[in-house]
């Protein structure tokens, strides 16, 4: 395997963007915020991919013109998945280990506001005896968090203390939408929404944009003193299906924990839009007690759909890259209740 | 470092109807990767990761459904990827999973990509009308057929040479048994008489709506150690440019001009009217034959249709282009690309059956979207590449 | 003034699906008020029933059809109901393993608070008046006490007339936002003017302004006015009627490449037979009546021939 590092890293966030879905506006300063962090220019990028949706933009193609925020003369070696961004990174990662480039950018982007997300979301669901039916993601999600209540391996206190520590954290992130702590008793204070689930155990609705930049070896140590090697990135997916599944569990995020190896994390980023999979996914990673979890507030402070996922793993680099840890974790998820999760673990060496 | 070697050593594909009424999208895609599997030999048990493939979402109202499928498909526990880059995603898709073994990250990789038309219309789904713009837009007919005329402007080619292409690739189906459109009446006359649906493009002259599947199974050096014929990958290649941009040349564009050059360079291909034996081009509109006979580099701009009428891509001629009756034939929208990639394989492993080309070693599949700006192509032969 | 202009959008269309025989069946049982499950090779009874058995891939075929009676294995409170929803008041989805069944599945439980809801009550099927084979044949679960528990029972005869397919609407409502470039571009045009914008890089004029010049991934800047007279470069003549087509055919659909600009937009022509339009033909703007106008490009009501001589073919080349 060649070594691979993550070398640069912008995002944006917000409650609602009030540009195209195509979010062209959005990428243009990413990228040069990623152009400034690595002296490179266009050129200097092997290869490019994105995550996006087309349910999301409302439209077929939706990631067609986002390529416009490249600048595609001459033409670029392109792909892209209708997943999360951290999917795309995956699939640069492939390349740039096939050897066939060196470096490579990625970016994600989404305009959840356009829609209803939670309704829109039921379109992922098996269209013949779920999407009719119209589940929500938030439904989804209570319907994950009472199983486990049921089965006691947490309570609505472990959730507020998952979300009070996220709101406090994210008053130093200046991405976040949703930032704030107070206390869990005050957190347990307030009213019950989507019964188990308080509106500050789901994600809010974000818009966003991320970009993040891939060099291999020596490309990497030119453009960053402390590049984040990737030491493992792995991903699985479990059945979709909410009846076979053990809801309080998610073998897919602990396969890919134990794929990509995660001895000796310090600090990790889990991309867990409701509070409760936040436990889920320590306890599935096999996280010890003292490893930082979601230091930058996590999706429960801003989620934007298709980018929150490289955001974790943005988050989780710059860590390294500050000095502040020598071994992260990166995770994101996608579909109903923790379905698909995908790992990369990153370390600083000196 | 260079890329490990890979191999196609499994390719299924679905019979492709207007609508298969018959099977759920899940049945579907089975039909085509069951095939796939026992051309190679394996069980979904030996499969390491698996890549799915499919145009817009709008098209079965399903985001994203992969995670529906992934049980159905044999992917739960395992690695899945979706890939999507508009018409070209059934060659992106390979690539992709291509990728997977060249990295030496996985050993026996399933992809396949589907489309299944049926479940809403495509023309509806490409013209959701956008506000505040003209709603002039018509499917991808509409889109393609200014092009169209464009060439022919610039290329001063006869008009019948479209009808050449399509009668030639109806033709071609016929000795296919899972093509779609199967009309031993077609004729260049036939297809002259019919209806005119966007001016210069005919009725004949455009790919159906299918429902289908394509799947295949592409391993390390050492799996296909096993298999008595693998289509070994000698290149792989994406291009992307933008859809629209001021003096793109949108007849011959860049982006496809580059990758075929980056392509045939990996190939150690100089020649390739000479060195290529079979050509699998993705032309849903029968146009883009000569279009992009000119565009790989097979001829010179320009003289893409003197190739085309000279009979010099019929199965019997220089370059056979097509054999299968290609996406004019069958048009599983986002499988319509790997089942050139596909069928492309299918003849450098002799294993094309009735529509095989004889003696094929090196074959070219290609795929391309969009508004012709995403290209991904690849060359596949029966030899293991030397370099 | 907002910075960018806005419009709903509907993305709605009726799915007609194929079930393939397993679903089909499960669909055909529900019209008949019956709910086939299928036993997989692990033992378990699973309803909805998957496709293909887990362990072994292959089609599932040993059905057996489970009570309309079961227990809440888990629920969740739904304040605000979303369009589609099996209730249009507040309702909880559940997880209700139906007797005879291993596993849940998911549907609506009608009760009027998340109070009247526990793990472990016991549930009914509430079936719909009119039953179609669809999921939504179960109108939704309902609480109920007098339920002694069933069993599995190997499925019977479903009659004659198996559900193949079943339709589906999707119906999704969006809010469009043009870009800011764009926006400034349709403004223009509720002026009566038609403004482009120039690349800082490349110095090519772009109608309508773009976010990021394509070539060089920088927005573009300066306005330009243009001419509202151009020249066709290419264009089609769309006989094809579809479902949501606005303009009835046959029209002319063309490029138009207005002087000043360097790229040309779509657009329609007239006062010309169809079969008369030409490349290289110069066209003007026929504007719709004033009162008419709104922020989009359709206040042009389509181009007409001016009817100067063609353009020379080589002052268009290179747009095509």
């Amino acid at each position: 395997m060649r070594d691979v590092a993550v070398v640069g890293f912008a995002q944006r966030q917000m409650e609602e963007f009030d540009g195209s879905p195509t979010c062209v506006e959005l990428l243009v300063p990413l990228f040069a915020e990623c152009y400034e962090q690595t002296g490179w220019t266009r050129r200097d990028i092997g290869f490019w991919c994105s995550g996006s949706s087309d349910y999301l933009a409302g439209r077929s193609f939706s990631f067609v013109q986002a390529v416009d925020a490249i600048g595609v003369i001459p033409p670029v070696n392109e792909s892209h998945v209708e997943m999360d961004a951290a999917w795309a990174l995956y699939e640069a990662w492939l390349k740039i280990q096939t050897g066939e480039v060196d470096t490579a950018l990625v970016y994600g982007f989404g305009k959840s506001s356009a829609g209803t997300l939670r309704r829109t979301l039921s379109l992922q669901l098996d269209p013949y005896t779920m999407t009719p039916l119209w589940p929500d993601t938030v439904s989804l999600a209570g319907l994950q968090a009472r199983a486990g209540i049921d089965a006691g391996l947490w309570d609505e206190r472990a959730m507020a203390e998952v979300a009070n520590r996220s709101l406090t954290d994210a008053e130093k992130n200046e991405y976040a939408i949703r930032k704030g702590g107070s206390s869990v008793e005050e957190l347990l204070a307030r009213p019950m929404y989507a019964d188990p689930l308080r509106k500050h155990d789901c994600a809010p609705v974000t818009d966003g944009a991320a970009a993040m930049v891939l060099a291999a070896g020596d490309r990497a140590r030119e453009v960053c003193d402390r590049p984040a090697w990737i030491t493992g990135f792995s991903h699985y997916v479990d059945p979709i299906s909410m009846g076979t599944r053990d809801l309080t569990r998610a073998p897919s995020a602990a396969r890919a924990a134990a794929a990509a190896g995660t001895e000796g994390v310090e600090v990790a980023e889990l991309h867990a839009p409701f509070s409760h999979q936040e436990l889920v996914l320590r306890r599935e990673l096999g996280l010890a007690d003292d490893v930082v979890v979601n230091p930058s507030g996590g999706a429960l402070a801003g989620n934007p759909m298709f980018t929150s996922g490289l955001i974790r793993l943005g988050e989780a680099a710059k860590k390294v890259w500050q000095g502040d840890a020598s071994r992260v974790l990166g995770h994101a998820t996608s579909g109903p209740a923790l379905q698909q999760n995908i790992v990369c673990t990153m370390e600083g060496r000196n | 470092m260079a890329k490990q070697p890979a191999a196609i050593v499994g390719i299924g594909q679905t019979h492709h109807r207007a609508k298969r009424e018959d099977v759920s999208m899940a049945g579907l895609c089975r039909e085509a990767i069951d095939r796939a599997l026992a051309d190679a030999n394996v069980s979904l048990d030996d499969i390491d990761a698996i890549v799915v493939g499919k145009a817009p979402d709008l098209f079965e109202g399903v985001m994203m459904p992969e995670l529906f499928l992934a049980e159905s498909l044999g992917a739960a526990g395992k690695p899945l990827l979706r890939v999507h880059t508009a018409g070209s995603v059934g060659g992106s898709t390979a690539i992709v999973a291509a990728s997977l073994v060249q990295a030496g990250v996985h050993k026996r990789v399933l992809t396949v990509a589907y489309e299944k038309q049926s479940e809403s219309n495509a023309m509806w789904a490409l013209s959701v009308p956008v506000p505040f713009n003209m709603p002039v837009h018509a499917g991808a007919g509409g889109y393609f057929a200014p092009h169209v005329r464009s060439y022919i402007r610039r290329s001063g080619a006869p008009t019948h040479v479209g009808a050449i292409v399509a009668a030639k690739d109806r033709q071609n189906a016929l000795r296919n048994p899972y093509a779609h459109l199967r009309n031993p009446d077609t004729t260049v006359e036939s297809v002259l008489a019919s209806q005119v649906l966007w001016d210069p493009i005919r009725y004949d002259e455009t790919c159906p709506s299918s429902d289908g599947a394509c799947a295949m199974v592409i391993v390390d050096e050492d799996t296909a150690a096993a298999s008595p014929n693998p289509a070994w990958i000698h290149g792989t290649v994406m291009r992307s440019e933008a859809t629209t941009a001021a003096e793109r040349d949108q007849v011959n564009p860049q982006a496809g001009r580059d990758a075929a050059a980056y392509l045939w360079k990996q190939a150690g291909i100089t020649n390739p009217l000479e060195e290529i034996d079979a050509a699998e081009i993705y032309v849903p509109f029968s146009w883009f034959e000569p279009m992009w006979l000119e565009n790989l580099g097979f001829t010179a701009e320009g003289e893409g249709w003197r190739l085309t009428e000279s009979g010099g891509t019929a199965m019997d001629g220089t370059l056979p282009v097509n054999c299968s009756g290609g996406v004019l034939s069958s048009n599983p929208i986002g499988a319509s690309g790997m089942l050139r990639f596909g069928e492309a394989a299918l003849q450098v492993r002799g294993a094309a059956g009735e529509h095989q080309v004889d003696g094929a070693r090196r074959a070219l599949g290609h795929a391309y979207g969009g508004g012709s700006q995403f290209f991904a192509m690849w060359v596949v032969g029966a030899d293991k590449p030397s370099n | 003034m907002s910075r960018t202009l806005s419009a709903p959008v509907t993305v709605a269309f009726d799915y007609t699906r194929s079930t393939g025989p397993v679903l089909g069946r499960f669909l055909t049982g529900l019209r008949e008020k019956r709910v086939v499950g299928v036993r997989t090779s692990e033992g378990r009874v699973v309803v909805p029933p998957p496709e293909f058995d887990p362990v072994t891939h292959q089609q599932v075929d040993d059905f057996v059809e489970v009570a309309d009676t079961g227990t809440v294995t888990s629920w969740t409170w739904v304040p605000e109901p979303v369009k589609g929803q099996p209730l249009d008041r507040p309702f909880a989805f559940a997880l209700v393993t139906l007797d005879g069944a291993d596993v849940p599945m998911v549907h609506a439980l009608d009760v009027t608070s998340p109070d009247q809801v526990r793990t472990g009550m016991r549930v009914r099927i509430r079936w719909a008046e009119e039953r179609v084979g669809a999921i939504t044949d179960i109108a939704c679960f309902e609480p109920t006490e007098d339920a002694a528990p069933g069993t599995a029972i190997k499925l019977g005869d479903l009659g004659d007339n198996p559900v193949t397919g079943v339709i589906t609407p999707v119906e999704l409502d969006y809010l469009y936002a043009a870009s800011p470039e764009e926006s400034s571009f349709y403004r223009a045009i509720a002026e009566g003017r038609i403004i482009g914008q120039r690349c800082p890089t490349c110095g090519k004029v772009y109608v309508p302004p773009r976010s990021a010049c394509p070539a060089d991934g920088t927005p573009t800047t300066d306005e330009v006015e243009l001419s509202h007279t151009g020249t066709v470069t290419t264009f089609c003549i769309v006989n094809v009627p579809f479902l949501g087509q606005r303009i009835t055919p046959p029209y002319v659909s063309a490029y138009v490449l207005l002087d000043g600009a360097d790229i040309a937009f779509l657009h329609l022509i007239l006062d010309i037979p169809a079969e008369e339009v030409r490349m290289g033909m110069r066209v003007q703007a026929v504007w719709k009546p004033r009162e008419e106008w709104g922020t989009t490009i359709e206040n042009i009501s389509h181009f007409s021939p001016t009817g100067e001589p063609d353009a020379d073919y080589d002052t268009y080349k290179q747009h095509l």
